[in-house]
């Protein structure tokens, strides 16, 4: 589904992305780690097509197709989804309007007609159930004096009405309590399916734990310095980032 | 590749779409002011001896007066004398007497602004006064109107036909004297329109004005007078569009409001005067003094406004709360992008005992642009249980506008209960890429944002020009970003 082939990409004339090479399948669980400033974010952003990263070499094919190419809109209506590290707060925009906004620009794409409102809603409030989320929060602005939980949970809501087909989480776990971080996992196992890929990044093996991934990558100075299947994140979390460090470097 | 803050920059600029001008034969008087330009239009008009009398005090005391200086915008001077004070589509006598007699060209003109006259006036159940110019040529709907008692016509028609209401009410809302601006119209206004709606009559549509200036380097003087007599109720719709040209145009209109006793008049207002090109070359200037005196008990008078044309505008509706318990309301949108500047706000003038007010304003700017909101609350010492509350916003788009609040308090009654709120907030990249990664285009996400930053003002409109407007917000902030 997705390649990325030897990329290389800058922000502000930093290089942060070093050949960075990876491919994700469909029905397959990636999960990206990595200590801070190793390049895990400027991944997720490169992929959703923010206009800040310079991508000065390297391919990245999605569906056959050179996602580079494409605006960030064109990317998320072809069924990328990026869920924000920092979800935006955008007052005075309807949480609802924005979902519905987004569900319509997606279903236009594919040549479907506009969904039907009180199928919307209808099919917004079982996710919020889902997720142990408060109706009411359709009807503030987006993220809008949302907690840390509720902002996150509000991503995987996005996620959920959207159903994409390559989801990737920039850290949704971190800064979450406990329940938050189960009903976060609720969503996101609830969208496991043999035709969706998932890429999770993320600091910590804790997610993991919840959502079980099919292979675990280490990132190291804007590389893919390790892979494995899901015990290497449990022997990163033993031995810490220098482990990786160190046998990238020796 | 371009960042998403410089694609910010710049996403504000569709050409103005109503750019062209009309060529109709125009009667225009040669530029200048004097008493004897004062007399010819006054004449031209067939205008009783008083009016002239009112005229010639108006422009004697505007010769004594120095234009105003203290709103937060700049420009060049004008030159008054390089001003035509009078022009008229096709001459008063012979004016058409239903669409059938009126120039087709100017029919086609009102298809390109996407007015369809005839046609939206009797969809929408609306009777239009239509102004072109200075003239009316088209007013429909008078028989319905009439069979209610309600008078809706051209000032001119008023003068001629009503002296005893104009005579009544001109210039007790907004005297002579009252500020430059309306000093130089009250001299020289040709045309306007004129309401009356009699003793507990409620309107039975909708009055609506099409506003539109086209002869070039002729300033535009409206007069718009409305009487709501006793237990009475009008919405009246005002909105506007004008030729593209290279000169700046000055337009000076007043417009007096009069609520008796238990009456209510709302005024909308959709502004979309030609606001100069990308680079701040051309657009009118935009001073208007608008006005409207609660007058009677239980009265109320509610402006609504949406600006986004223009490349000045200074302009405050205000309401003066007599009455005991009247009610005054100003909902404004303002738009300022590429070179514009508006200063524009409110006055709420507490006399009555237990008056409210309400001000919420909303100010966009973006590109270049300058936008100020400008406020007078003054309670006056009788005014016991007054009440106001004040919620001003300003939205940037861009780093290089500016939003500005200039909020004025007198305060003489300590029982008085007033409040203000303001906020300032920005369309950031990060939100613009957010919608995106959400699939929604940069330019749906601008309207998003806006729509939402100005859907309190919105929901105050009548129904069908909450759509107009909507869509013109949409088009005069279109490639602020991208």
């Amino acid at each position: 589904m997705l390649e990325i082939n030897d990329l290389k990409a800058s922000i502000g004339g930093t290089e942060i992305l070093r050949g960075l090479s990876l491919n994700v399948s469909a029905g397959e669980v990636h999960a990206i780690m990595g200590p801070n400033g190793s390049g895990k974010s400027t991944l997720a952003q490169v992929i959703a097509g923010h206009a800040d990263y310079e991508v000065s070499s390297g391919t990245v094919t999605y569906m056959g197709e050179n996602l580079l190419d494409l605006e960030p809109e064109e990317r998320a209506r072809e069924g990328i989804f990026l869920g924000f590290q920092y979800p935006v707060e955008i007052p005075g925009v309807n949480n609802a309007y924005l979902l519905k906004a987004a569900v319509n620009a997606r279903r236009k794409h594919e040549g479907l007609a506009e969904i039907d409102a009180f199928e919307f809603l209808k099919l917004a409030k079982e996710k919020m159930a889902l997720l142990d989320m408060d109706p009411k929060l359709l009807n503030r602005g987006v993220n809008e004096g949302f907690s840390g939980g509720e902002k996150k949970r509000n991503e995987i809501l996005q996620m959920a009405m959207l159903e994409p087909k390559l989801a990737i989480l920039d850290e949704t776990d971190s800064g979450l309590d406990i329940d938050a971080l189960r009903a976060v996992a609720k969503g996101v196992n609830a969208l496991r399916s043999a035709d969706r890929a998932i890429v999770l990044v993320t600091h910590y093996q804790r997610l993991l734990d919840y959502v079980e991934p099919d292979h675990v990558h280490v990132l190291s100075q804007g590389r893919i310095a390790r892979s494995g299947d899901k015990s290497l994140a449990l022997q990163l979390e033993e031995k810490g980032y220098d482990w990786v460090r160190e046998a990238a470097n020796g | 590749m371009t960042t998403e803050s410089d694609k910010l920059e710049s996403l504000v600029n569709r050409r103005y779409e109503h750019g062209f001008v009309t060529d109709i034969a125009a009667d225009t008087m040669p530029p200048g002011l004097d008493e004897d330009v004062v007399r010819a239009i006054s004449a031209r008009k067939n205008e009783p001896e008083f009016m002239l009398e009112w005229r010639l005090r108006a422009y004697r005391q505007w010769r004594q007066m120095q234009e105003p200086t203290w709103a937060h915008v700049h420009y060049p001077p004008i030159d008054f004398e390089a001003i035509s004070y009078f022009s008229a589509p096709m001459s008063d006598d012979d004016r058409p007497k239903s669409l059938d007699d009126v120039d087709p060209k100017l029919l086609e003109t009102y298809d390109k602004l996407g007015i369809p006259l005839h046609e939206r006036a009797r969809l929408a159940g609306v009777a239009v006064d239509a102004v072109f110019d200075s003239v009316s040529v088209a007013t429909t709907f008078k028989k319905k109107l009439s069979e209610a008692g309600v008078i809706f016509c051209p000032f001119s028609e008023a003068v001629e036909n009503h002296p005893e209401l104009v005579r009544k009410y001109l210039g007790s809302v907004v005297p002579q004297r009252d500020n430059f601006y309306a000093s130089l119209n009250s001299a020289v206004f040709s045309d306007g329109s004129f309401v009356y709606i009699p003793k507990g009559v409620r309107c039975p549509m909708e009055l609506s004005t099409y506003f539109r200036i086209n002869a070039a380097n002729t300033g535009q003087f409206e007069r718009t007078l409305i009487i709501a007599d006793e237990g009475s109720h009008v919405s009246y719709l005002e909105g506007c569009t004008a030729p593209m040209r290279d000169e700046n145009q000055l337009h000076a209109a007043v417009v007096e409001l009069v609520a008796l006793g238990d009456a209510e008049i709302k005024y909308s207002t959709v502004q979309n005067w030609y606001p100069g090109d990308e680079n701040g070359k051309g657009g009118i200037y935009n001073f208007v003094t608008k006005r409207g005196d609660c007058r009677g008990a239980n009265s109320k008078i509610s402006w609504t406004q949406v600006e986004t044309g223009s490349a000045i505008t200074w302009k405050y509706p205000s309401c003066i709360l007599r009455g005991d318990n009247s009610v005054g309301e100003f909902y404004s949108v303002a738009v300022a992008n590429n070179y514009q500047q508006a200063d524009t706000g409110t006055k709420m003038i507490h006399i009555g005992r237990n008056t409210s007010s309400t001000i919420v304003s909303k100010g966009i700017s973006a590109g270049h642009a300058q936008n100020a909101y400008r406020g007078l609350v003054r309670v006056m010492p009788q005014a016991d249980g007054a009440r106001n509350h004040t919620q001003c916003d300003s939205l940037l788009i861009g780093k290089e506008c500016g939003a500005h609040t200039f909020p004025y308090m007198e305060i003489k009654n300590p029982g008085a209960k007033v409040e203000h709120e303001a906020t300032t907030s920005k369309i950031s990249a990060n939100q613009l890429f957010y919608c995106r990664q959400r699939g929604i285009s940069e330019e749906d996400a601008v309207n998003m944002i806006v729509n939402g930053f100005c859907k309190e003002v919105f929901k105050e409109l009548p129904m069908e020009f909450a759509v107009e407007a909507q869509a013109l917000l949409n088009v005069s902030l279109e490639g602020a970003v991208g």
